[in-house]
């Protein structure tokens, strides 16, 4: 009988802490209007939080284009069909690994860090003093982080599949032989507008999702050192779930 | 100053490559304001569409010359097709059109066999004679029953 009851009482939670959640998203984004307006801290957000990912998104982009086009030759080449390897790593990458392989470690990268540095704020008592100064944190420190995450994943995923397409190209054409003029004609005969508007939705979801629950979990870690490495690792362990999830809600709609 | 100055430069530059990527994507892959933004429209009824959509391509001599608009019922018995012609191309008025596959599983797709008359079609007109798509398992089956009845 206890354990339905701890059930019971776990499901309530979750679903307190959703609407808490969910309040806390639109309260934040409903500042977007307020003023003074955050601009110098938006650029800085986005330099810390698209930048700094920079790196990181142009190597995962790389192997990833680089390994799909090896598995796909060696697969493709058993039919004989190795002329579609091009339109195989494009619409892999457009529709499916670009976003989501580029929201994976934008959490691993920038999310971790958003959770982890306003947990640390909230420690040592920034907010407050931030308050003292008439400056509204939610405005000035979730409002800036949940904005740049929603700009800086789309790019950072068009980069993601830019470096990807080229990276496959390479190998394809250049290592494993594939006809070029093949390659190049068949990938944008294949590669629809739809499928990339797929890529870009999907990104701008996740970065918004990455964004509200990195700050979100920082806002309501617990103020000690322990609940922030917590909150941290609930933050991204949740962003990577939910990605998934909501990945595969928005292929449904698009296929 | 000077310190933040750079980080709205690179910042910019991030922005810009990012934008540009989208764009490239859009403009190379996408197809946007590539074939079907502009030319005129043909009609062409078929017995049987036989696998041909929207979308698919529409070939002369091996060359992408438009796409399909829309594949439609016509009179409860036909397909009715309307292809978007790229700007430029003539086709004369005694030209056919047939359904093709390219290659031997790949997709299906409308090719335009050129025709012999000095005068073209113009946007509207109607493919005067066209060929059905060639239904393998029709083949299979016809195959199949010539050879019982020897």
């Amino acid at each position: 009988m206890n354990i339905i009851g701890q059930l019971g009482r776990n499901v309530m939670q979750s679903i307190a802490k959703l609407g808490d959640a969910t309040l806390f998203a639109l309260a934040t984004l409903r500042l977007f209007f307020a003023k003074p307006w955050q601009g110098k801290h938006f650029v800085m957000q986005m330099y810390a939080v698209g930048v700094g990912s920079l790196i990181i998104i142009v190597i995962t982009g790389a192997f990833t284009g680089m390994v799909l086009a090896l598995q796909g030759y060696h697969m493709l080449v058993k039919v004989g069909t190795e002329a579609l390897l091009g339109p195989w790593v494009a619409l892999s990458l457009i529709r499916e690994l670009g976003p989501v392989l580029a929201a994976l470690m934008f959490v691993g990268r920038a999310g971790s860090s958003i959770t982890a540095e306003i947990g640390i704020m909230r420690v040592t008592e920034q907010m407050d003093a931030l308050e003292m100064m008439a400056v509204n944190p939610q405005a000035r420190v979730m409002l800036t982080r949940i904005i740049a995450c929603a700009i800086s994943l789309p790019l950072l995923v068009a980069i993601f599949d830019m470096v990807g397409l080229f990276a496959g190209y390479l190998i394809g054409v250049e290592m494993l032989g594939v006809n070029g003029g093949v390659y190049i004609g068949e990938t944008i005969d294949k590669v629809g507008m739809i499928d990339i508007q797929a890529g870009i939705t999907k990104s701008i979801y996740f970065g918004l999702l990455v964004g509200i629950i990195c700050t979100y979990m920082g806002q309501r870690a617990t103020a000690t050192t322990e609940g922030v490495a917590k909150a941290t690792t609930r933050a991204v362990m949740l962003c990577s779930v939910m990605v998934l999830i909501l990945d595969y809600i928005i292929t449904s709609f698009y296929l | 100053m000077s310190g933040y100055k750079k980080i709205e430069m690179v910042v910019g530059i991030f922005v810009l490559i990012g934008v540009m990527s989208i764009a490239w994507l859009a403009i190379e892959l996408g197809g946007v304001g590539g074939l079907g933004s502009n030319g005129y429209k043909l009609v062409a009824v078929f017995d049987d569409a036989g696998g041909v959509r929207k979308g698919s391509d529409v070939m002369l001599a091996g060359v992408p010359i438009g796409q399909v608009v829309s594949v439609t019922l016509k009179d409860n018995e036909e397909a009715e097709m309307v292809f978007n012609i790229k700007e430029g191309v003539l086709i004369a008025s005694d030209a056919t059109v047939s359904i093709r596959t390219k290659g031997l599983i790949g997709e299906k797709f409308v090719r335009v066999n050129q025709g012999s008359e000095e005068d073209y079609l113009a946007e509207g007109d109607e493919f005067e004679d066209t060929e059905s798509a060639i239904n393998i398992e029709d083949l299979i089956s016809k195959y199949i029953f010539s050879g019982e009845t020897k």
